[in-house]
């Protein structure tokens, strides 16, 4: 009894020394991964059941809750902008020269036929806010180390009930996550690669999103150039810069 | 007035094919105007009749916070069922999700029924008799574009009432053929004790359905909709189709009514050593143009003796075996059935017949005005006047 007794406040001990650790990772992951603004360009490869398609935008965020993308090609896509403040997204198309504030359905539909659907886009929150993390493992992963971090949702007005995240020990970045619902069902998973130092951080520059639902092999996104804290002027994350 | 008839007919059948041709033309005007009227009253019978079967019943109760045209309003749009003031209402909850059948992507609208319900068809029994653990039924169509059968099992995605996600198989234990869209696109209905444990919406509705008979009681939240409110819009796309098909019979009226005016003008004109003879005779000038008019009117009564010899076995016919509808029509989003069949009423034949003989007459005397102001010497002298 005695020694079971030990072996549980050593359990306990250790349990939550690995929970701030898991803590101390995300923080550092969140420093690379984080910025005030951004701007992008990124390649989005989308392969559907008979051929792939590349769209090539140009996106500008501040924050967590303001975005604005402009497609830059292909000629279909091409002039297509979102803006996305706080819990709204509207969509500019210039076929129709209207624009829309996307709802109900339509926030399930799949961006630009890829992998991602526009309620994704709107999940932006930090993790560490909404999530406990906790210290599964270690593996290797595509020939690097590294950590197995769990995180279960400390509240409830949360989209993922439980994010797994495998994270690179050298350069603490993720190199893959899994989202899943409340059943236990894997919904989406994320593969990070090539990761490169940019700007005096490590950033993943090649992406595959994957929804597990549904059939296909996922779409790809490539960051064609990044550019971490630049002055964004405030008039980009307007109604009326999706018309100009 | 028997010898104006009398006068008018043979001269009427001593004109030949001319006369005929009239008369052809007028009769088809009148087939047609019955036939896309009777199509008409036929589809709007049952489709107002299917909607209240399928989904109106006696009237919706919405919870205030809903919009049935603002999808925003389905995330919040819903209240507390007051069990003491639903009696004999149809508790419906609304949630949005996603099925994957075979790795495609599907937008759903989730609608949690009560499967003790008989107050639309739906059949709601088959959610009551499964032993599945997510039973669902869906529309026709829906099963088409998804390409489900009963006894799949497909994904489905939802979120909860926090917006977490959960995604679980759902079993389709039942198909039902409906002509109403409105309940089949894009909706998958399961019991609504099911989905208030899988979203944790406990004891929550989005609307009621009242039963046939309702009688409406203020409830608090809550607005109530009768049917006639809801069959409005139905009412309205109907009416709009009912005046643009009108276009098509009024160009065949303006054709046959524009030969019995020409005929007329040039009876007039050719006739008038006749309508000298008819005033030296006797008769008042009132009388020959009600003599011509008669004439001209007469295009219209044998071209409704026409239209009912050909008509009454064509319509009964096609009331019968009813006008089946293309596939396309009836994802359009109105309520239409596969097959429609015209309602002839005694109404329309009647309104139809009268509507003929009325424009003819008119159109016969017009240029029959003429024949008063002329001077019964010269006409009888056949000078053109």
């Amino acid at each position: 009894m005695k020694y079971t007794i030990v072996l549980f406040i050593v359990f306990l001990g250790l349990s939550k020394s690995q929970a701030q650790d898991a803590i101390k990772i995300l923080q550092k992951v969140d420093a690379n991964m984080a910025s005030e603004s951004r701007i992008v360009e990124t390649k989005m490869i989308i392969n559907g059941k008979r051929n792939s398609r590349t769209v090539i935008s140009k996106g500008y965020s501040t924050g967590i809750d303001k975005s604005f993308t402009e497609y830059l090609s292909p000629d279909r896509e091409k002039g297509t902008k979102m803006l996305k403040l706080d819990n709204r997204l509207w969509i500019y198309s210039p076929d129709t020269d209207r624009t829309i504030q996307l709802s109900g359905h339509m926030l399930r539909q799949s961006v630009m036929g890829s992998d991602l659907s526009y309620e994704d886009m709107m999940e932006d929150r930090k993790l560490l806010e909404i999530y406990n993390a906790s210290f599964i493992g270690e593996e290797i992963l595509d020939g690097r180390k590294v950590w197995v971090l769990q995180l279960d949702a400390k509240v409830e007005d949360v989209s993922y009930v439980k994010r797994k995240t495998w994270i690179d020990q050298e350069r603490y970045v993720p190199l893959k996550e899994e989202l899943f619902a409340k059943s236990g069902q894997l919904l989406k998973t994320t593969t990070l690669s090539d990761v490169k130092k940019i700007e005096g951080r490590w950033f993943p520059t090649k992406m595959i999103y994957k929804d597990e639902l549904k059939s296909g092999d996922g779409t790809h996104f490539e960051f064609v150039s990044i550019e971490f804290n630049k002055e964004i002027p405030d008039y980009i994350f307007s109604k009326a810069s999706l018309k100009k | 007035m028997k010898l104006a008839f009398q006068l008018a007919y043979k001269n009427l059948v001593g004109s030949g094919l001319k006369t005929w041709l009239n008369v052809l033309v007028l009769a088809i005007a009148f087939l047609t105007i019955i036939f896309f009227n009777g199509f008409i009253d036929g589809w709007h019978n049952q489709a107002k009749l299917d909607s209240e079967e399928w989904e109106i019943g006696g009237g919706h109760i919405l919870n205030n916070n809903y919009d049935s045209s603002d999808p925003f309003t389905i995330q919040d749009g819903h209240g507390p069922i007051l069990t003491n003031e639903a009696n004999g209402l149809t508790p419906i909850l609304f949630r949005q999700g996603t099925i994957y059948p075979s790795g495609r992507m599907y937008s759903a609208l989730i609608k949690g029924i009560d499967v003790n319900q008989n107050t639309l068809k739906i059949p709601t029994n088959l959610l009551k008799e499964s032993a599945a653990d997510i039973p669902a039924i869906i529309g026709k169509r829906y099963a088409k574009s998804s390409k489900l059968k009963v006894g799949d099992e497909v994904l489905m995605r939802w979120r909860d009432k926090n917006g977490t996600f959960d995604a679980s198989n759902i079993t389709i234990v039942g198909i039902f053929d409906s002509n109403v869209p409105t309940i089949d696109v894009g909706q998958i209905w399961m019991p609504i004790k099911k989905l208030w444990e899988i979203t944790g919406l406990e004891n929550e509705a989005t609307m009621f359905v009242a039963n046939v008979g309702y009688t409406s009681t203020k409830m608090e939240g809550w607005n109530f909709q009768s049917k006639e409110d809801l069959l409005s819009s139905l009412t309205r796309i109907i009416e709009s189709k009912k005046a643009s098909g009108s276009i098509m019979y009024i160009f065949l009226m303006g054709i046959a009514l524009l030969a019995i005016f020409d005929t007329q003008v040039l009876s007039i004109f050719r006739r008038q050593r006749e309508i000298g003879t008819y005033i030296s005779l006797g008769m008042t000038r009132l009388q020959v143009v009600k003599l011509f008019t008669v004439e001209g009117s007469m295009y219209s009564i044998l071209a409704t003796l026409l239209g009912t010899i050909l008509g009454i076995p064509l319509f009964g016919y096609v009331a019968r075996t009813g006008i089946g509808i293309p596939e396309a029509s009836q994802n359009q989003g109105v309520t239409i059935s596969d097959t429609i069949y015209p309602a002839f009423g005694i109404g329309l034949i009647l309104s139809t017949i009268i509507l003929i003989i009325l424009s003819s007459t008119i159109v016969s005397f017009l240029p029959a005005r003429k024949i008063a102001k002329m001077d019964p010497v010269n006409a009888l002298k056949g000078k053109i006047q």
